[in-house]
């Protein structure tokens, strides 16, 4: 079978192997001025060796690659943790407006009102979504956020003269942002247990807060798809030993409208406007990663903040107990533009875009719970995890194949293997932008998917059997790593023999 | 409920699939959120907009910018208004590529994984390295996160930081430096560069030490001498450089440099208020595993295909957790994309003739305006100049005019309140610079 | 192709997946198959050098495959007075063969009597059971 459609298919190459002496495809104005000699010692021996490639073979190069590749657009894309829901494109429209995508950010505010009115627009907005007045839009992506977090939470201790606050606490299922995060932060990790039903453990929560705790970081519903039935001892056992709460936004779209981080007793909350507010996640990014938090700890903020003065809009650089800066200028601003687009097509319904989040849900988790394994057996909110561990068990078949095989059906695989405290995991987030048809058509599959486990398990060992590629050699690209087109490719063969 | 936004929900749906959930009401599957945390009123946020009004309103905003379309600019100070060619928009466009996520499903997304693998061998061509990662989130946070691979690297703790170096890489350094258990040293500049032996001096007991090629000042430093001057110290060298500058200048790689760094918005990206851009960071292979942010390498699938995944994933937070390289997860993928596309587009003859047209107008600005150099060096696209009254005023004062004359140093710079830095890019012409004279002739006097 | 599950009668074993075989006064240390099992194919070895001192119940090494990260832990204290190079050029081989070519290290006991708290081979799988 893959033979045929290799054959159907063109052989790809590589840019860099298309490239042929003379040919190219740009060319710069050029104004017939003199070229100034730069200093012999710091001017370039020899060319980059950048393809020479006509325009034409250009764009039949770059064609292929969507043509190879699986977005939102595509097909469904169930990525627990991860929000692929639609990106409207209205908004790549109006974040393409002159005004907008030719604004140099060093301009005067003077001549920057509009996209100060914007950015203050926004932030009133996830303000209100999440109960919280101050909001910085600097940070760059989720982690990011989660890292500022962090550095607010030891400028508000160095203030208080509490400088032995080292301690921060995730939870056991937390992403491994948050301990990557605490680790760059210069704090230590410790972390709590998730009981049976999926809440945080109180009491091995209230044994390891103390004087030494800073806080928790915790994203609510869990990275298991459940609310914390608990977060109110939760939020009263840390703010009475003076520690603080971060809420990590990611799974903010089950929320929305429906209950507020700071409501909760968070103190400090980031959002990834790329799962929640449908920045398109253009293959790995970009992202935006606003923080908000509450009054007492908005002089720290990164600088500059968002001022207003009637109708004038200016940037406020003058902030003394500020913990620097975390990015360049005011953010990623085209992210901005984007996400205040998706807000403005919902207005107040962005809580019916949550309902409809969770709604999707638990009608797949109602579905497929007696296919495969459930470790938690409750309602969910906007994803739930299931486990192949008894496909394992009985018929060697795992996580991955499943993933792979859905492949087949043209979805994208949930997340598998996390959160790690489940077993042969799958993790699966509908989001809201999805029709009923659509839902069910997952079912169908992962039914006929579980149906094959037993009886014709070499299949799913050797799926994908429909895409570009054949399940590829992981193994062998991380013993023998080749990161970049070798263009001498004997030479390079024996640099990696040399080891 | 009635349809909003991008939903799909008929009251057919939702009786189907609330039956099938064994519940009665969407407020059944909220049940589970305490009640002293339930949110009981409407979201106070602004109306929704049907679609042809929610592009009115954006119009109308737009509309308040000053624009590089409707203001002649010489703004440079790390961004820049260089053109993006028509086929970066065609591709940026193309859904399977937007819409796609992360490409940690291999089969899925050959095209992202093919497309990082080109960036990641362009990147290392234009700065002499062997490893660049998928990219990091724009020129100030790579510093950063050179700053974390050199400490574990070298087991010192000090950071040397040229004054040169852009004010804005400077103060994330610093934000970043106390998690790392860092410390920042700034070497100040000699006449618009710094001085090798200063740097050498510093460089004794540090852990890395970062300058910028060409400088913030628009000057060009005595960049091998900076390299060499770090290495003896022990510290790794580390050059944060311009994209659009790589067809005429020497990479980082092939004079000594550990690490090259920058900000790639000057190739593929528009000036877009400052973001997203992307940062690029690359290195000599023996940093590989202590690289952040991801990596993509080249294998072979069941039946020998060549095919491309991300490797070395235990570097990186979803596996490594705490002992991650970084917490970096989400990167600037797309816009990566974009500065691949350019490059490819401009070719090696094209990025030469762009630092062509740049220094050549930057000459020819030297020519015409008639206000003396800040600083007698050699310079690139960016020429500081001399003002007779503050520049802030002088900004002022030519904007009146309908031309934003450049940045005012003394933002950043005690003592340098009369320089003013002007950005030549290609899409900049002679005529425009003798506009640019003319102005600064009138406010300046 | 890494053999069937199997936990032999002669080791000793360490809750987090460790086995040793005790030597007169050294013994070899490695993981068992459960572990080799969980983390898929190796890529890498990252082991203690010669001479260093393990603290039993502590980390000495790190493995590696594409999809994990797993510290080692020393089943028993003790110096290392060798390291299988094998298994650093070709960490597979602790997939293929986790208790013959696959062991990790050999240590002088530092405390003969550690050895009492750790499981036999029974226990060890009675241990696995509740996973």
């Amino acid at each position: 079978m893959s033979d045929a459609n290799a054959g159907a298919r063109p052989k790809p190459g590589l840019i860099f192997e298309k490239s042929k002496p003379g040919r190219r495809a740009g060319r710069v104005p050029s104004y017939g001025l003199p070229v100034p000699e730069l200093p012999a010692e710091l001017r370039r021996e020899s060319p980059p060796r950048l393809p020479d490639v006509p325009e034409n073979d250009i764009f039949r190069h770059f064609t292929q690659l969507p043509d190879r590749n699986f977005g939102i657009d595509t097909g469904f894309y169930p990525l627990g943790s991860c929000t692929m829901k639609h990106n409207p494109r209205v908004n790549e429209r109006v974040v393409g407006l002159p005004g907008f995508r030719d604004l140099h950010p060093l301009q005067e505010d003077e001549g920057a009102q509009g996209a100060l009115e914007l950015m203050w627009e926004l932030e009133q907005i996830l303000a209100e979504v999440a109960g919280l007045p101050a909001v910085t839009l600097q940070p760059a992506a989720g982690s990011q956020g989660e890292l500022t977090g962090l550095m607010l939470m030891r400028a508000v201790f160095a203030d208080r003269g509490e400088p032995g606050r080292n301690v921060i606490i995730t939870a056991d299922t937390a992403h491994g942002t948050n301990p990557a995060s605490v680790t760059m932060a210069g704090f230590e990790l410790e972390k709590v247990a998730t009981t049976d039903r999926g809440n945080l453990d109180l009491e091995d929560l209230r044994a390891k807060v103390d004087d030494r705790t800073a806080g928790l970081m915790l994203t609510n519903p869990s990275t298991l798809g459940l609310f914390d039935e608990g977060i109110e001892a939760v939020a009263e056992i840390f703010h009475s030993r003076g520690a603080l709460l971060y809420y990590d936004g990611a799974n903010l779209n089950a929320v929305v409208g429906r209950s507020r981080p700071g409501d909760m007793g968070f103190d400090i909350v980031h959002y990834n406007l790329h799962k929640t507010f449908s920045q398109p996640h253009g293959g790995g990014g970009p992202g935006g990663g606003p923080v908000a938090v509450r009054s007492e700890i908005e002089p720290f903020l990164p600088a500059p903040t968002l001022v207003r003065e009637g109708d004038v809009f200016r940037l406020d650089h003058d902030r003394p107990k500020s913990i620097g800066r975390v990015r360049g200028f005011a953010g990623p601003f085209g992210v901005f533009v984007r996400s205040y687009a998706f807000m403005r097509a919902y207005g107040p319904a962005l809580k019916d875009m949550s309902e409809a989040a969770v709604l999707n849900a638990n009608y797949l988790l109602a579905r497929l719970k007696d296919v495969y394994d459930l470790p938690y057996d409750r309602l969910c909110m906007h994803e739930f995890v299931l486990s192949a561990r008894t496909l394992k068990r009985e018929h060697g078949i795992t996580a991955l194949d499943v993933a792979k095989r859905l492949m087949d059906h043209r979805i994208h695989p949930p997340t598998i293997y996390f959160p790690l405290v489940v077993p042969e995991a799958l993790m699966i987030e509908p989001t809201e932008t999805e029709t009923k048809e659509r839902l069910d058509e997952f079912v169908d599959a992962m039914r006929s998917i579980a149906g094959e486990a037993v009886n014709d398990p070499d299949v799913l060992k050797s799926a994908p059997l429909t895409r570009p590629v054949r399940r590829l050699d992981e193994v062998k690209a991380a013993k023998h790593p080749i990161v970049r087109y070798p263009f001498e490719p004997e030479a390079e063969e024996a640099r990696i023999e040399a080891g | 409920m009635s349809i909003a936004g991008y939903l799909s929900l008929t009251d057919a749906d939702l009786s189907a699939m609330l039956e099938a959930i064994g519940v009665s009401s969407i407020d059944d599957l909220f049940e589970q959120i305490p009640e002293g945390v339930r949110f009981d009123r409407p979201l106070d946020v602004p109306e929704a907009l049907p679609e042809a009004a929610l592009v009115r309103h954006f119009e109308e905003l737009a509309a308040r910018n000053a624009d590089t379309s409707r203001e002649l600019s010489f703004l440079g100070m790390g961004i820049y208004d260089h053109y993006v060619p028509s086929i970066v928009d065609t591709f940026l466009s193309r859904g399977e590529l937007l819409t796609a996520y992360t490409p940690y499903q291999p089969e899925m997304s050959q095209g992202v994984l093919q497309a990082i693998f080109e960036y990641q061998t362009a990147i290392c061509e234009l700065t002499g390295m062997d490893v660049s990662n998928a990219s990091g989130y724009d020129g100030t946070t790579v510093a950063a996160d050179a700053c974390f691979i050199a400490r574990h690297h070298t087991g010192r703790s000090k950071v040397v930081l040229a004054e040169t170096l852009n004010p804005m890489v400077r103060q994330v350094v610093k934000t970043y430096a106390p998690g790392f258990g860092m410390e920042v040293t700034e070497v100040p500049h000699d006449g618009g560069t710094i001085d090798p032996a200063r740097f050498a001096g510093e460089a004794r007991d540090a852990a890395i030490a970062i300058f910028q090629q060409p400088n913030a000042f628009g000057c060009l430093e005595p960049a091998p001498e900076l390299a060499a001057a770090a290495n003896e110290g022990g510290a790794l060298s580390v050059a944060h450089v311009d994209l659009a500058s790589l067809g005429l200048l020497e990479a980082p790689g092939a004079y000594g440099c550990a690490m090259a760094i920058g900000e790639g918005q000057s190739i593929g990206n528009y000036q877009s208020y400052g973001g997203p851009h992307y940062g690029f960071l690359a290195a000599g292979n023996e940093f590989i595993r202590r690289m952040p942010g991801r990596i993509v390498g080249e294998t072979t699938d069941l039946e020998g295909r060549r095919g491309f995944v991300l490797t070395l994933q235990t570097r990186e937070q979803h596996i490594r957790r705490e002992k991650a390289t970084s917490n970096m997860t989400t990167n600037q993928t797309l816009l990566a994309l974009a500065g691949l596309i350019t490059l490819c587009w401009l070719g090696p003859e094209g990025l030469r003739e762009l630092g062509e047209t740049c220094t050549a107008l930057a000459a020819y600005a030297k020519e015409r305006v008639g206000l003396p150099l800040a600083f007698e060096r050699p310079t690139f696209k960016e020429v500081a100049f001399r003002t007779p009254i503050p520049a802030r005023e002088v900004v002022a004062r030519a904007r009146e005019r309908g031309v934003h004359p450049g940045y005012p140093l003394g933002r950043d710079y005690p003592g340098l309140d009369d320089v003013l830095l002007v950005a030549l890019t290609e899409k900049r012409t002679p005529a425009d610079v003798d506009r640019l004279a003319d102005v600064l002739s009138e406010v300046c006097s | 192709m890494p053999p069937n599950e199997s936990y032999p009668e002669d080791l000793r074993y360490h809750p987090e997946h460790d086995w040793a075989r005790i030597e007169g006064d050294e013994a070899v240390l490695g993981i068992t198959w459960y572990a080799q099992d969980s983390l898929g194919e190796l890529v890498l070895f990252d082991g203690p050098e010669v001479g260093a001192m393990l603290q039993k119940d502590e980390s000495y090494a790190e493995v590696e495959s594409v999809k994990a990260v797993s510290d080692v832990i020393a089943p028993l204290s003790g110096e290392v007075v060798a390291v299988n190079q094998k298994a650093v050029d070709e960490p597979e081989t602790v997939n293929e063969d986790p208790y013959g070519e696959g062991w990790l290290v050999r240590i002088r006991v530092a405390d003969a009597g550690e050895s009492d708290s750790l499981l036999d081979a029974a226990a060890y799988r009675a241990h696995l059971a509740e996973l």
